[in-house]
């Protein structure tokens, strides 16, 4: 039996049996959180050089990223299928009117706010939404975002079915504004990838795979089935909160139908499942192909949207862990390593 | 007193009409577990192709229906053969992600090729006309057309289901696909037999639309919505469940609209999270 | 005489995961074969295998000498073999009566009747409308074996009819399915009652580990081989 622990960088190897080594980190690991903190450092000093329109591109590529990272950590590790994640969105970003707007709080410290107020309402909704199952659920959730846009939409405080405008921002300069816009969203799209990462490690990440493949064996292995659901399905609210929270700090208007309404979720699962679903690095690759996508090709309209839709159909059937989880594959890299990983030595 | 009357009495009438939106679904999922998120955008796709048989043949409506109901047969046994059939797994996520992906691509394809107006099927003033039942009661042609073509549709499926070789085989395939396979059925073809019959009444479903109200490409999804409300009030237990359940998200809309115009539709979604909440099972649940 | 169906090295694999090595077998037209090995010897494989549900090369299995390995399981019915599977696998929103038309879906010509059915098993017929899955083990069992007669097949293939169920009720099934062979049907048994098999049976094979570990007259095989070939010790 081997007892040597020769494994490149094996943060948690242990000897297995006959030269078998349990692997958490990989090589590619390592330089991914390399790559992270130097891009990290040059996107903070960004508005300090770089031109507005550049700022406000990938403000909005932040909140994808949240929202990806979000939509597949629910649906992809959970498998909790979600088409009404838009619910929470429009809470997150009718949250910051209602704090920043009414209660005067300073709109980019209410951000935070805004993701616990989406979770907040997560908490009931998730009763009514988790009587149902696998594919009804998902339908339930669209159904709830639309009831909340109809019931915002026949609130007048909120602006009634034409919206309202963040008059919050008002006091800063626009420079500023756009700025802390983008440090806002630049952390929260690091913190969500931060978050699903360490949520994935821990032993609720574990849970929450061992659910999504046996619901029943796994709780016959005593994991706490319901409550583990309810806590990605409010983890994910919080984190689409605060990603809504942003975009409409970015686009400084906001009514029902931009907040609640179905177009957010084909732009999310299109970016989870052609990125690749269940993993990290796929939604990010998704995002920005889709962002990259959708400036080039824009102006074709609904010929865009119809041959987007064709390749969720084509990516989901023939490459069912998406492009980039193909290329992982295909090639052995990982760049997230949250699984544990049990490796054959050739010589022990 | 009478305009609560009125109110019900249309709410029915209406929800004949979600029934017909309904049933494919509830039939879809009874045998595949498989939800179509196109649904709806197959009801109003059904409607445009109605209205181009009623301009460009120049036909009644209800003879176009004659048209566009073996055009939808042959769309849903091709759609199901030639693509949802690779989605069939017990993970849910495939088959959602891809009907979600042909939902917009219905949508899109309808919107480069009739543009974002709104078009409606004109039936010769048979829309306008009623039949007075009492005083200051009366209900539409039309909408009693539509209620009785529910109601037969709904014991035909029932009988269909119930007392036929291949309602027996759709039960059997439901129950245990591997069983089935052993007893020399073709799931593969069963399953497209079941979305034919399920887009075949969206033929029927989608012209009766576009006769009673006016139609755009984007109105898919809200239709979708209602049809699933329909079946998760009416629970899974039968097809005359279904019927049940469109009547009452019906009703519920019709009074809730009486209250105040802007409420219609939220009073049949509160409808249904009442549902969830207090009938999880809906009101015709399976008993067996 | 020629076999009705053999196999000729076939292998069978569940992904990376091989299951079946290489299994030769043949059984003769009206002849009863006995498979019996223990849990994951691939007995179940091995009727996968052969009824079309995992997919393998096509000269690998052949009946009446037409090669049909890697066959659709429904076209596989057509051709004459029928299942009594695992389990039984009743269709638990069809009552008696149904479940046995099920088995004449592929409408093959043959003996084979809901009456003659209820002939074989009386009990059935006062049972016909009742679910099918409302009835005691054995009863239960009884309906399986009629679905599969109903298609009015040439080989009958019987997956442990007797798991689970009280040995009284094992016995009534198995003198069921010796009124129904002795007509000239031909059946694989799949047991893990080695008694059971060899007393049922005129050959006899004995899986372990994917390969065929032991074969031949079940009259003439000793205690020891077999315990040999079924635990490998």
């Amino acid at each position: 039996m081997s007892t040597t622990m020769g494994v490149t960088a094996a943060a948690s190897a242990r000897p297995g049996d006959g030269g078998h080594v349990v692997e958490r980190s990989t090589r590619a690991g390592i330089a991914t959180m390399v790559f992270f903190a130097v891009s990290l450092g040059f996107s903070v000093s960004m508005p300090f050089w770089a031109d507005a329109i550049y700022l406000r591109w990938l403000s909005e590529l932040a909140c994808y990223f949240v929202m990806a990272q979000m939509w597949n950590l629910l649906g992809g590790y959970g498998g909790l299928v979600s088409i009404g994640q838009q619910a929470y969105i429009g809470i997150g970003g009718y949250a910051l009117i209602v704090l920043a707007n009414m209660a005067g709080i300073n709109p980019f410290a209410a951000v935070l706010l805004c993701g616990v107020a989406a979770a907040v309402a997560a908490m009931p909704i998730s009763r009514i939404v988790f009587r149902l199952h696998g594919p009804t659920f998902a339908i339930g959730t669209w159904a709830v975002a639309e009831i909340l846009r109809l019931l915002v939409a026949n609130t007048t405080v909120l602006g009634g079915g034409s919206g309202t405008s963040l008059l919050a921002l008002r006091g800063f300069d626009r420079a500023t504004r756009e700025a802390i816009t983008f440090w806002v969203s630049i952390g929260a799209s690091y913190g969500s990838v931060l978050l699903v990462y360490l949520l994935l490690r821990s032993k609720f990440g574990l849970a929450l795979t061992a659910i999504r493949d046996s619901e029943l064996a796994s709780r016959s292995q005593g994991i706490d089935v319901g409550r583990t659901k309810f806590l990605v399905y409010v983890i994910s609210a919080f984190g689409f909160g605060i990603a809504g929270a942003i975009y409409f700090l970015g686009t400084l208007r906001i009514s029902p139908d931009a907040a609640f309404g179905v177009s957010w979720s084909p732009l999310i699962i299109f970016m989870v499942i052609i990125g690749g679903v269940g993993t990290i690095a796929g939604p990010l690759f998704g995002a920005v192909l889709f962002f990259a996508l959708s400036k080039v090709f824009e102006d074709f309209g609904s010929w865009y949207l119809t041959a987007l839709g064709l390749l969720a159909i084509v990516v989901t059937i023939w490459f069912p862990k998406g492009i980039f989880g193909f290329i992982e594959d295909r090639y052995d890299l990982r760049l997230f390593p949250v699984q544990r990983r049990l490796r054959v030595r050739s010589t022990p | 007193m009478t305009i609560w009357i009125d109110a019900i009495i249309q709410g029915v009438l209406v929800g004949g009409l979600y029934a017909l939106f309904a049933m494919g679904l509830s039939l879809m999922f009874g045998i595949m577990r498989l939800v179509n998120v196109a649904h709806g955008d197959l009801v109003i796709l059904m409607s445009f192709i109605g209205l181009m048989v009623v301009e460009g043949l120049g036909l009644q409506p209800f003879a176009a229906m004659a048209v566009v109901v073996p055009i939808a047969l042959c769309m849903g046994y091709a759609l199901q053969r030639g693509v949802l059939n690779h989605t069939i797994s017990k993970d849910p996520l495939r088959s959602l992600i891809v009907t979600f992906g042909i939902s917009i691509v219905i949508q899109n394809l309808l919107l480069a090729f009739h543009s974002a107006d709104t078009r409606a099927i004109h039936s010769a003033g048979l829309e306008s006309q009623s039949l007075p039942i009492a005083e200051n009661l009366a209900v539409g042609v039309l909408p009693v057309i539509m209620f009785a073509t529910a109601v037969m549709l709904t014991a035909g499926l029932q009988w269909l289901f119930g007392s036929t070789r291949i309602g027996r085989a759709f039960r059997a395939t439901s129950d245990d696909d591997g069983a089935a396979a052993l007893m020399g059925i073709n799931n593969a073809h069963i399953y497209a037999l079941a979305t034919a019959i399920a887009i075949g009444i969206l033929g029927v479903a989608g012209v009766f639309h576009g006769m009673r109200t006016t139609f755009a490409p984007t109105d898919g999804p809200a239709l979708l919505i209602y049809a699933f409300q329909a079946v998760i009030i009416g629970g899974m237990g039968s097809f005359w469940g279904t019927l049940a359940g469109g009547v009452l998200l019906g009703i519920a809309q019709a009074i809730g609209a009486r209250i105040d115009p802007g409420w219609g539709v939220l009073a049949g979604h509160l409808m249904f999270v009442a549902v969830l909440l207090f009938k999880p099972n809906g009101f015709f649940p399976k008993t067996r | 005489m020629s076999a009705l169906l053999s196999t000729h090295a076939l292998k069978a694999w569940y992904g990376d995961f091989q299951a079946l090595f290489g299994i030769d077998f043949e059984i003769r037209a009206q002849e009863i074969v006995a498979i019996i090995g223990a849990n994951g010897a691939g007995k179940s494989t091995f009727l996968k295998a052969i009824t079309g549900v995992l997919p393998v090369a096509p000269g690998n299995v052949v009946f009446k000498g037409r090669p049909i390995g890697g066959r659709k399981a429904h076209r596989v019915v057509a051709e004459g073999i029928a299942m009594v599977p695992e389990g039984r696998r009743l269709f638990p929103s069809l009552s008696v009566e149904e479940n046995l038309c099920m088995g004449a879906y592929a409408k093959r010509p043959g003996p084979w009747s809901l009456e003659k059915v209820y002939g074989l098993f009386p009990v059935l017929k006062e049972k016909r409308k009742v679910p099918g899955t409302a009835l005691s083990g054995g009863q239960q069992q009884m309906v399986a074996i009629g679905r599969a007669l109903m298609s009015n097949p040439e080989l009958l293939i019987c997956d442990e009819i007797s798991l689970g169920l009280a040995p009284t009720v094992i016995k009534e099934i198995y003198a069921a399915l010796e009124r129904i062979t002795r007509d000239g049907l031909t059946a694989i048994i799949v047991e893990q009652d080695v008694l059971t098999a060899e007393r049922v049976s005129q050959r006899l094979y004995c899986f372990q580990e994917g390969r065929v570990s032991l074969q031949g007259n079940s009259r003439d095989l000793t205690h020891e081989q077999i315990s040999h070939a079924y635990f490998g010790v």
